[in-house]
Formats: structure tokens, C-alpha cells, sequence
């Protein structure tokens, strides 16, 4: 009974986190782009700097009308915002957010493993939605994604790889806890092409391609109407929290920090993540979009020769230290 | 493992065979849809579930590491690619008259033939072998690492080899085919995407 309480309790707060956690990054995102960007937005809802507007933004969603268009695939239509954003809460229960036993939904053996395969996952749902709408803005989003997964999954796995390397684990705990002040440096390279990959992962800009709102309308998601069009949108922010959490994890060093790691780990962690978010944020009102061929690219002729030249360097300093 | 096989009855399961035979049946309902739709997507995300399915099944046998390579490599990146090239195609919706082949029955003949093969050779392999559960578990990341560098190493270096072989051998396909064609630029974009999947592996 214990046991079942304890499970319990530990998927009811990933669950709280996933609900919580990409509405604060959303939120963060509309005041900082506003700041940055030197213009007004939504100043009225709520009273104070218009905090309410993310709610009213909810209500909204809700209220709309879900359309089917007649000539789309209705069931594969309708799962697909379910299959995009599902594997981004699977993914949240592996992430360790302190040092302790219980400060992980649920150690695995292979985790890195288990975040890439289940992150991936969620490209499906894009596929899919980009198939049934039986739009043809859609499917050109839709052939857009899939050709940037496939591109930009080979540098994040090999990136991680180097981490899994140097730790001697793939376990997301035990690689926390091999974890060393001079891994920051060592690793570097593989944490910017961690980093950038997964933005592409995640159709953020600059790799925003698959949905540029200026060709192809939105992408695979342009026939999308009320909650499910949210439910797309949630993917997106809940990625977000993934990705910054996964890069947290693998190469800042997690709940590691100068002082206080043992009792507030939990704090450097959810820093970490949130700094980074903000980085995505940032990158977002400052890069312009790449275009495709770049996309390609930037992948294939600088990713994955500098995520190789990491998995060398991770090699040799491992055999030279041991 | 022979003194745990006298504890198993055969017709006495425990839970999780139950869940093993039930992820059993739907993997293989599954796997049936997809060579049988008329839809071509449809067969694809099928795929997904047969594929899916399998890597439960991998899990309940303690595969851990195994079960997550097979989502990574098979519904993260065989499935993309399989829906990128029918989305190249137009894969209409609704159901394709002309998804049908003339070849079913040496297909079938083929299938039957190679899951015969296959039963037996596992069911004669591991006819009385249970998985300890108290242990350390069999199938984790450490074990499958060793086993695979220490005891078969040679097929795992040959099957690299015969991937590496098929690698070349679609890049030099895709160039001749661009030699004849130069015009068609689009469709070297299909092939182009086969390096990611192949390097995985």
C-alpha cells in the first residue's frame, strides 16, 4: 500500500509539473518578447501587467469550435495532437530534479536511451496531422518535419553519446552522479550541438521551417481549431521544458552547483532549466528562420562532424585519465 | 535456471505472462492490419503499433536497453522515414485500389515460412529457461553490453560490415541515378535522409 502511495504521489507531481511548467515558459515567452521586442502586447487582463491573458488565452481555446475538415482522415486527425504531446510527459518522469532517491518519477536502466526513443515519438503526431488534414500546406509542413528529424537526430544522439561515454552510465541519475565542475568545459561542443539539435527537434525558431506562418500558414497544424490546436501548442512548450531539463541533466550538471547541492539541488536544477528556456525564448525574437537547404545543411556538414570530433575528444580524455 | 524452470507450471501463469501473451495477440493483430489495409498511411502507423508492441514485449522480458533502442531506431526513425517517403508519393486518403499486389500468396508463403523458422529455433533454444527476477536483472544496459562485445562480437562486427556495405551501395545508386537524371533534384532528398537511419544503427 505504501508502494502504491509513493507511485501515486510521484506521478501526481509530474503530472502537476507537465501542467504547470510549459504555461510559465508560454507565459515567460509572450512578456519577454515583448520586452525584447519594444512592443505593447495584452496589458489588460487581470489587472497587473496583464498576467491573466495566458487564462483568458485558455478560455478562449476552449470555447472555440473543434472543426474536422470533410475531407480529412478523421481518426488519425484527431489523435495526432494526443500522440504529439504524450511522449514529452513520458519523458518528464526520467528526469532527475535532485540528488536524492525519491527526486526522479522513476529511475531507469537505459534513460537516455528512453528520453531520445520517446522524444522522438512525438514527431509522429506532427506526421500525422500533417497527412490527415488533407491540406496541402499541411503536408508540405508535414514533409518539412520529418525531413528535419531525420536530419537533426543523428548529432543529439551522438551528443549524448559523448556524455554517456564520459560517465560510463546511461543512466540520467548515474551521469549526474560522475558528474565533475571540469565536465562544463570538456563537453561543451556536445552541449551547443545537444542544445541547437533539439531546437530543431522541436521546430522552435530558427528552425521554425516545417511551420513558417509566411509560406506555408502553419504547417502541418494550420487546419487545427480550439483545444487540440492548444494541445499542439502545449507539445511545443512542454518540449521546451524538456529539452532545457535534458540539457541541464547531461551537460550543466544537473542538481551539481557551488553551494547547497545536497538539501536545494532541486533549485539549481529548475535554474538551469529555466536560464536555458530562456535562452530558446531569446534565440526565438533574435535569429531570423533558415531556409531548408541551410536547415540540411547546418546539420550535416557541421553538427555531425563536430559532435564526431566531441565523441573523439570524450575517447581520448577518457583513455588518457583512466 | 534449471532448478527455477520445476517451480513454473506451463498451465499456471503468472501476471505478467498473461500481459506477455496479450501484448502478444495485439502485436500481432496489429502487424496483420498493416500488410492487409488498403491504406497506405494507415499500414505505416500500424507499424507503429506492431513496433511499439514489441518493445513491451522486450520489456517484460527485462530487455530494458533493447526495448528503448527498438523504439529509437524502428517508430523514431524507420517510421518517419516510411512516412516521409509516402508523403514524397501523395499516399491519397482513403483506401488505394491499386494497394494490392500479385504477389501475396509467395509473400504469404515467405512469412510463414520465416515465423516457422524463426518459433522454432527460439522455442528450441530457450524451451525451459525462465528469467531470474530476484537477480540482477538480465537484460540490463551492462550485461547486454558485455555479452554483445564478449560473446558475439563477430556477428555484431559482420552485421556492421553488411550495413556499411548497404550504405555505400545506396549512395552509389543515388549518384548513378543522379548521373542519368539531373533534373530530378527532388528525389535526392529520400535518399539523402538514409544516413541518419543507417548510422544509428
Amino acid at each position: 500500500m505504501n508502494d502504491a502511495a509513493d507511485v501515486a504521489l510521484r506521478l501526481l507531481i509530474v503530472f502537476a509539473v507537465f501542467l504547470t511548467f510549459p504555461l510559465i515558459v508560454g507565459q515567460t515567452e509572450h512578456k519577454v518578447m515583448a520586452h525584447m521586442q519594444g512592443r505593447l502586447g495584452p496589458m489588460y487582463a487581470g489587472g497587473f501587467h496583464g498576467w491573466a491573458q495566458l487564462v483568458a488565452d485558455g478560455v478562449k481555446f476552449a470555447q472555440k469550435e473543434d472543426v474536422v475538415p470533410s475531407g480529412a482522415d478523421r481518426r488519425v486527425f484527431q489523435l495526432a495532437p494526443a500522440v504529439a504531446l504524450l511522449p514529452y510527459l513520458l519523458v518528464l518522469l526520467a528526469i532527475p530534479i535532485g540528488p536524492g532517491e525519491g527526486a526522479v518519477g522513476q529511475v531507469l536502466d537505459a534513460g537516455i536511451f528512453f528520453v531520445l526513443a520517446v522524444m522522438g515519438v512525438g514527431v509522429l503526431g506532427s506526421l500525422m496531422a500533417g497527412w490527415a488534414s488533407a491540406n496541402k500546406f499541411s503536408l508540405l509542413g508535414g514533409l518539412r518535419t520529418a525531413a528535419q528529424l531525420l536530419a537533426y537526430e543523428l548529432p543529439m544522439l551522438l551528443a549524448a553519446a559523448s556524455v554517456a561515454m564520459a560517465a560510463g552510465t546511461v543512466s540520467l541519475p548515474g551521469i549526474l552522479h560522475a558528474f565533475h565542475w571540469w565536465w562544463l568545459p570538456w563537453q561543451i561542443v556536445g552541449a551547443i550541438v545537444f542544445f541547437v539539435a533539439g531546437l530543431a527537434e522541436l521546430q522552435r525558431p530558427p528552425f521554425d521551417m516545417p511551420v513558417a506562418d509566411s509560406e506555408i500558414i502553419f504547417g502541418a497544424y494550420t487546419e487545427y481549431t480550439g483545444l487540440r490546436f492548444a494541445l499542439f501548442l502545449l507539445a511545443e512548450y512542454a518540449g521546451i521544458v524538456v529539452l532545457c531539463g535534458l540539457t541541464t541533466v547531461l551537460f550543466l550538471g544537473g542538481w551539481h552547483g557551488p553551494w547547497g547541492a545536497e538539501g536545494l539541488g532541486w533549485v539549481w536544477t529548475l535554474l538551469k532549466t529555466a536560464v536555458l528556456a530562456f535562452v530558446v525564448i531569446w534565440l526565438r525574437v533574435t535569429y531570423p528562420r533558415l531556409r531548408e537547404d541551410q536547415l540540411q545543411k547546418l546539420s550535416w556538414t557541421l553538427l555531425v562532424p563536430l559532435s564526431l570530433a566531441q565523441i573523439a575528444l570524450t575517447g581520448v580524455v577518457k583513455v588518457v585519465i583512466s | 535456471m534449471s532448478l527455477a524452470a520445476q517451480t513454473h507450471g506451463f498451465l499456471t501463469p503468472t501476471g505478467v505472462e498473461i500481459a506477455f501473451l496479450l501484448v502478444g495477440l495485439v502485436t500481432f493483430g496489429a502487424a496483420l492490419v498493416t500488410v492487409t489495409t488498403r491504406q497506405l498511411v494507415h499500414a505505416a502507423l500500424w507499424l507503429v503499433v506492431a513496433l511499439g508492441g514489441l518493445a513491451v514485449e522486450y520489456l517484460l522480458l527485462t530487455a530494458e536497453f533493447i526495448a528503448w533502442v527498438q523504439v529509437l531506431i524502428y517508430v523514431g526513425s524507420v517510421v518517419v522515414l516510411l512516412l516521409f517517403g509516402l508523403m514524397l508519393t501523395k499516399a491519397p486518403i482513403g483506401r488505394s485500389p491499386d494497394a494490392d499486389s500479385g504477389n501475396r500468396w509467395a509473400a504469404l508463403t515467405v512469412a510463414v515460412a520465416a515465423a516457422t523458422a524463426l518459433v522454432w529455433v527460439v522455442v528450441d533454444a530457450f524451451r525451459a529457461t525462465w528469467i531470474d527476477l530476484d537477480g540482477a536483472a538480465a537484460g540490463s544496459t551492462k550485461v547486454t553490453g558485455a555479452s554483445l562485445f564478449q560473446n558475439w562480437v563477430l556477428p555484431f562486427e559482420a552485421l556492421s560490415v553488411l550495413l556499411l556495405a548497404a550504405l555505400v551501395g545506396a549512395i552509389v545508386l543515388s549518384r548513378r541515378a543522379k548521373a542519368t537524371a539531373a533534373a530530378s533534384s527532388a528525389a535526392a532528398d529520400a535518399p539523402g535522409g538514409r544516413p541518419a537511419e543507417e548510422g544509428v544503427r
